[in-house]
């Protein structure tokens, strides 16, 4: 169960700079579940799923995760109970070493780290048969670099790096969004059957309309920082593309007024 | 054949520099200046025990726990106060030329008096040979410098294999991708700072301990005798790398000592040839200037060349 609880943020107060990223953002995602967040551009998707990592200190606000208030964690702290992939998929992986150590890597997420070995024997035949499942034919490449792989076939490795052991929450940040179509619907396929296998609780943020009706049981949209709309439920089974387009739309309108209204008052008195 | 020996020696010595250098500017991407100053604390610790009676093993560990400490100061001024790495680098190499001033007292230490592993060779060698010097090969070579280079060759050896050893493991993995991909490696659950920390506590430790049998084979420890070492060990990284022309841990890491013994067997060649000592680190410094530049500028060349083919 992940509580998120009027969540804000400001970067760079005070200055001319000054954005307010995140501004009272609640949520509540029951084990489980799958929501997607959409919104455009700076609206605050990414910067609440780094809220929930830890990337930075919140202004306001909580989060707890799995019965603890991880508010305070530091980010590497809280990375053993949350697997992220990020937008970029040279961000999620080690590029110069293996697909093996990579994978190793996150063998071991949230234990402590030993002089064991990192590749033992019995790990390796584990990693054969987890990136066979990915169907990719990676299986045969687990000594090569990790760097030397297309970012459809990272961007998959990163994803079963991220759930090997079983997170209390996935974040995926736009995670398909930087792959050419036939690789991002590879590796989305592949997160559908992850998620699917380990009834893992997860947080997409997505740009596409069709992804965030078509995935998940609960769509948030954004706004400013702010969640504009949410629907869970009934009303997320009957929600379609056009649909949410027509909200996206009307929440741009929404902004241009404001944009215009501003500019005609600053002419006005300044 | 002595000058062969000498400068194997000195190389094999010294390739545990390199292999500090290795830690800290191929894993961690730092050029990291302490190693000019924690080679020198290795060296004056260890040189000061020696003279004090100190059995020369405890003298060199001493050695080496000076450079894991100076190392710590630094990964801690960068992890901990956020200070650039060249600027904590330079701070921490700045103060360990006072430290290093105080332990021994004065700028240089002799080791005329006390056992050091010099001595150890000494009596092993009359052991072993049953005679001062060796026929070697149809050269007389002394058996002491023989033992000294067969230590030195174990001790690269086993520093070599541990670091292999240490790098595969579950936590040396986790350091080699702190350095490769920090904001990864922080979401697997690694604490990054600690691990650099760690990491360059481990380079200047290596580095110390390469000043502690350094010092103990030229027969003195100098405050000055870590000019230019950083960029020395660069130099043996940047000849090992085209050597092994790999990037598997193993032969990075045999590329590093290889690099160090035949860079000290040019510079032996160079000396022997005229080169004026005085213009040692000038050189180095320009053969490390060329190594980074000169591929970058091939590349540049190289790029117009094959544009140009298709239209000729």
């Amino acid at each position: 169960m992940l509580t998120v609880r009027n969540l804000c943020k400001t970067f760079h107060g005070g200055t001319v700079n000054e954005v307010r990223a995140l501004h009272g953002v609640s949520l509540e995602l029951p084990e489980a579940s799958f929501l997607v967040i959409v919104g455009g551009n700076g609206s605050g998707k990414s910067t609440l799923l780094n809220a929930i990592a830890g990337c930075f200190r919140l202004d306001d606000g909580e989060i707890h995760l799995e019965g603890h208030n991880i508010t305070r964690w530091p980010e590497h702290r809280r990375a053993r109970l949350i697997g992220r992939v990020f937008q970029n998929p040279f961000t999620g992986s080690a590029p110069n070493m293996s697909v093996a150590e990579n994978l190793a890597l996150a063998a071991r997420r949230g234990l402590p780290r030993t002089l064991g070995r990192a590749l033992s024997k019995r790990l390796m035949n584990e990693l054969h048969e987890q990136v066979r499942q990915l169907e990719m034919g990676l299986e045969d490449r687990l000594g090569n670099a990790i760097g030397s792989l297309s970012g459809g076939q990272r961007q998959a490795l990163t994803l079963l790096m991220a759930t090997w052991r079983r997170p209390a929450v996935l974040l995926l940040d736009e995670h398909t969004a930087a792959l050419d179509p036939k690789s991002a619907d590879q590796v989305l396929r592949v997160t559908e059957a992850i998620v699917q296998r380990h009834k893992l609780t997860t947080l997409m943020v997505t740009h596409s309309m069709s992804q965030a009706v078509n995935l998940g049981d609960r769509i948030v949209m954004m706004h400013k920082g702010s969640v504009a709309y949410r629907f869970a439920g009934a009303d997320k089974q009957r929600l379609g593309v056009d649909d949410l387009l027509t909200r996206f739309e009307d929440l741009r309108r929404r902004e241009l007024l404001d944009e215009t209204a501003a500019a005609l008052l600053e002419e006005t008195y300044v | 054949m002595t000058l062969l020996i000498g400068a194997l020696t000195i190389g094999l010595i010294l390739s545990l520099l390199a292999l500090g250098v290795y830690i800290s500017y191929c894993v961690f991407d730092i050029a990291d200046i302490t190693t000019d100053g924690s080679i020198t604390l290795g060296a004056s610790i260890c040189a000061v025990l020696i003279v004090h009676g100190v059995n020369p093993l405890l003298a060199t560990l001493a050695g080496f726990a000076g450079g894991l400490a100076a190392g710590t100061v630094t990964g801690i001024l960068q992890a901990k106060f956020h200070i650039n790495a060249l600027l904590s680098g330079i701070l921490v190499m700045t103060g360990l030329y006072s430290v290093n001033l105080h332990v021994m007292g004065k700028s240089n230490v002799p080791l005329l008096s006390g056992t050091s592993f010099t001595t150890w060779a000494e009596r092993l060698g009359q052991a072993w040979f049953g005679q001062p010097e060796v026929d070697l090969l149809g050269w007389l070579v002394s058996s002491r410098d023989l033992v000294t280079l067969l230590g030195a060759l174990g001790v690269s050896l086993l520093a070599g294999l541990a670091l292999y050893w240490f790098f595969r493991t579950e936590l040396g993995t986790a350091m080699r991708a702190a350095g490769d991909n920090p904001q990864m490696i922080r979401a697997l659950g690694v604490n990054v700072e600690r691990y650099r920390i760690l990491g360059l506590a481990l380079a200047n430790g290596l580095t110390a301990l390469s000043g502690a049998l350094l010092a103990q084979y030229q027969g003195f420890a100098d405050a000055q005798m870590g000019i230019g070492m950083m960029v020395w060990g660069l130099a043996s990284v940047i000849i090992g790398e085209s050597l092994t022309g790999s990037r598997s841990l193993g032969l990075a890491i045999y590329g590093a000592v290889a690099g160090s013994v035949l860079f000290r067997m040019l510079v032996a060649m160079a000396l022997r040839w005229g080169l004026n000592p005085n213009d040692l680190k000038l050189v180095t410094a320009l053969f490390v200037f060329a190594a980074l530049v000169l591929p970058h500028l091939l590349q540049r060349w190289k790029r117009p060349a094959a544009v140009a083919q298709p239209r000729s």
